[in-house]
């Protein structure tokens, strides 16, 4: 275990609007952490994404774009084929990636586009109150799923990364969480990863990180952490998906 | 200058943008623009830039919006239904205040009505089709020779006061050939200092459109229209023929001007005293030049492939003084002897 | 060796309380002018600077110094 700890550069000294004890703040400093140790701060242009994700743009101390609903995918191509020395990587929730925004994922992925896509997966859309997303557990309440999410009104979670894994273009797919320390630190070598996977050129590469919504869960903080364990690992499995060898290692 | 070459109209658009020194190109097939992108698939990597064939207009125009922040000249084009798809991704750039390029090559419509040339995306570009208050800069281009120059001139625009443009093509344009001079134009660096391309030493560039605090909204918009003002002030363009001594004149823009301007010329042959106002931006419109140019008139016609979209903006340029007629088609270009008929007729009621 | 609460951004989650392995940090019963209680170290002897708290805190608000 590393000892010290400071804030990143790569951060922007400033508060943030997220709730107590929601895993955004952790997952834009576990983002932070692996670019300052890359030493690519000033290479860096994020896309952010509309939900609680919406300002990363203000947070990070890099180049930013706040895209319009879904489309963070596609404006990082945009931006990649133009610069393609520079690291470009989205930061979506899973409203904004998973619903609206799936066609834009699944084509960068098919074309293999070299961005990476961070996914913030909390099982409902956040900012607008806690509807259901397509990564509702079933049976969990929400304030559009009032009797539980269930199988004939809305179907079933939808599993990202397994979809994406089967994908020639997809370089790495990995899913991670936060729940506690040792979660953090794995969360951090996949995203170091995939970052590394884009700076070799090898193709598309995503990120999954389950996150805790305490307020939109009705949970406090803790509880909520607890319920990521307990309840989304088992319906999104932790792990690597689909890894390819960087030669130059990382 | 070099030789006159023969062109297609889609192809001039390409060509037009290749020139310019355009080097990224996000599209979709779509009848009858898809000579676009696939000229510009076979012709942007010769040059060093990037062709992307998105996997809808909504993923193109966001694709714009993406190499427009990184500080590239970029463009799309679409035909009727790819631009309503793209309505939303226009309202964000308009917003960011991204120089892009897009070109409409209007096919019959509503829904998803043909593939015939029209002019009836007039009010969703002019009138701006996407959500909030923004203007887009439209040009309307009557000639091959002019979807190159005007092409050119739109990613000036564009660059020049960071907005995007629309160019208006339309089924006939786009398909049809004739001879073309390739400008030469001197392409000068262009600095853009807020483009989103790495820090590289600066303070982070932020290119949003999200604006909580009612004042910075507002302000934001006002702005906007500060610089609208500035474009309403410059850049309106028109041409007019025989319209001095006109007591009808016709108004109309792109395909259908051409085919107005034989159809008054032959009113004129037969004692009609008839005359051309052809508006080149729909937006800006050329309002203080229609007033004057409407000075000695009696009677205005609107001629378009559409229900008319034009006619409430001539009104407006004349304060409504003059009864505006409607000549249209829906689904193919007028005969000047069909327009000539109309201006025929209704100089013996009015006149 | 040094553990800083940047207290005035704190929101009172807990994390770093309930993930200390030495389980030497507290809640205190001041509030910051947000409204929300924010942590000190009860054992300051106790700590090895593992940086645990830090790691886990979503708002970035702890440093630990000169570990």
């Amino acid at each position: 275990m590393p000892k010290g700890y400071s804030r990143p550069q790569t951060l922007i000294d400033k508060p943030w609007h997220f709730c107590p004890g929601c895993n955004h703040g952790i997952i834009h400093r576990l983002c932070a952490e692996v670019i300052d140790e890359m030493g690519l701060q000033n290479q860096t242009i994020g896309v952010g994404s509309v939900g609680c994700g919406v300002f990363s743009y203000e947070y990070f101390n890099f180049d930013g774009i706040g895209p319009s609903h879904g489309r963070a995918p596609a404006v990082a191509t945009g931006v990649k084929r133009v610069l393609p020395d520079r690291l470009v990587f989205t930061y979506q929730g899973d409203g904004d990636l998973a619903a609206i925004g799936t066609t834009e994922m699944v084509h960068s992925a098919v074309r293999g586009e070299n961005i990476t896509i961070i996914f913030v997966n909390n099982t409902l859309y956040g900012m607008t109150g806690g509807q259901m997303a397509p990564t509702t557990l079933m049976g969990q309440v929400t304030t559009t799923t009032p009797g539980g999410r269930s199988r004939n009104q809305a179907g079933y979670p939808f599993r990202v990364c397994e979809m994406l894994a089967t994908m020639e273009g997809a370089a790495y797919i990995a899913r991670g969480a936060v729940y506690n320390p040792a979660q953090v630190v794995k969360t951090k070598k996949a995203i170091k990863k995939a970052f590394a996977t884009q700076m070799a050129g090898l193709g598309f590469s995503l990120v999954e990180v389950l996150s805790a919504c305490p307020t939109n869960w009705g949970m406090n903080p803790i509880q909520a952490l607890k319920f990521v364990e307990e309840n989304m690992v088992p319906v999104f499995p932790l792990g690597e998906f689909k890894v390819t060898p960087i030669e130059a290692g990382v | 200058m070099g030789e006159l070459l023969l062109m297609k109209g889609n192809e001039a658009v390409g060509e037009g943008a290749i020139i310019a020194n355009c080097r990224y190109f996000f599209g979709y097939p779509i009848t009858p623009q898809t000579e676009i992108l696939e000229y510009l698939a076979r012709r942007l990597p010769e040059v060093g830039g990037a062709y992307v064939q998105a996997e809808s207009e909504i993923s193109a125009i966001n694709m714009v919006f993406g190499a427009a922040a990184a500080g590239a000249r970029v463009m799309t084009a679409s035909s009727s239904p790819g631009i309503s798809l793209m309505q939303e991704g226009i309202s964000y750039i308009a917003s960011a205040e991204l120089p892009a390029v897009i070109v409409n090559v209007m096919r019959g419509s509503p829904g998803l009505g043909g593939i015939h040339p029209s002019q009836a995306d007039y009010n969703q570009s002019v009138k701006c089709g996407g959500h909030g208050d923004y203007k887009l800069i439209v040009l309307a281009p009557a000639s091959v020779q002019e979807l190159i120059d005007f092409t050119i001139l739109a990613f000036e625009l564009a660059e020049q006061y960071r907005t995007p443009v629309v160019l208006f093509s339309d089924g006939m344009m786009g398909q049809m050939m004739e001879p073309v001079l390739l400008p030469e134009i001197n392409t000068t660096p262009v600095d853009r200092p807020w483009a989103t391309t790495g820090m590289n030493g600066r303070s982070p560039n932020i290119i949003h459109t999200l604006y909580l605090p009612a004042d910075d909204l507002g302000n934001h918009v006002k702005q906007l229209f500060a610089k609208y003002d500035q474009i309403a002030a410059n850049e309106k363009r028109h041409t007019q023929f025989m319209v001095e001594d006109a007591e009808i004149i016709v108004v109309s823009y792109g395909i259908t001007s051409r085919v107005a301007k034989a159809a008054v010329e032959m009113a004129r042959e037969n004692g009609i005293k008839a005359g051309l106002f052809r508006p080149v931006t729909l937006w800006p419109f050329p309002d203080k030049a229609l007033k004057k140019a409407a000075e000695n008139a009696q009677l205005l016609i609107d001629v378009e492939i559409s229900m008319g979209q034009m006619r409430d903006d001539v009104r407006l340029a004349i304060n409504d003084r003059l009864p505006v007629d409607l000549y249209n088609r829906i689904g193919l270009v007028p005969t000047p002897e069909e327009i000539y008929e109309f201006i025929k007729s209704r100089a013996r009621e009015v006149l | 060796m040094e553990v800083v609460f940047n207290e005035k951004r704190c929101k009172g989650c807990g994390l770093c309380i309930e993930f200390c392995p030495r389980k030497i940090i507290a809640l205190g019963t001041k509030m910051n002018d947000a409204g929300y209680h924010y942590p000190f170290i009860k054992q300051k002897e106790k700590c090895n600077g593992c940086a645990i708290c830090a790691m886990m805190c979503p708002d970035v608000i702890i440093e630990v110094k000169g570990a």
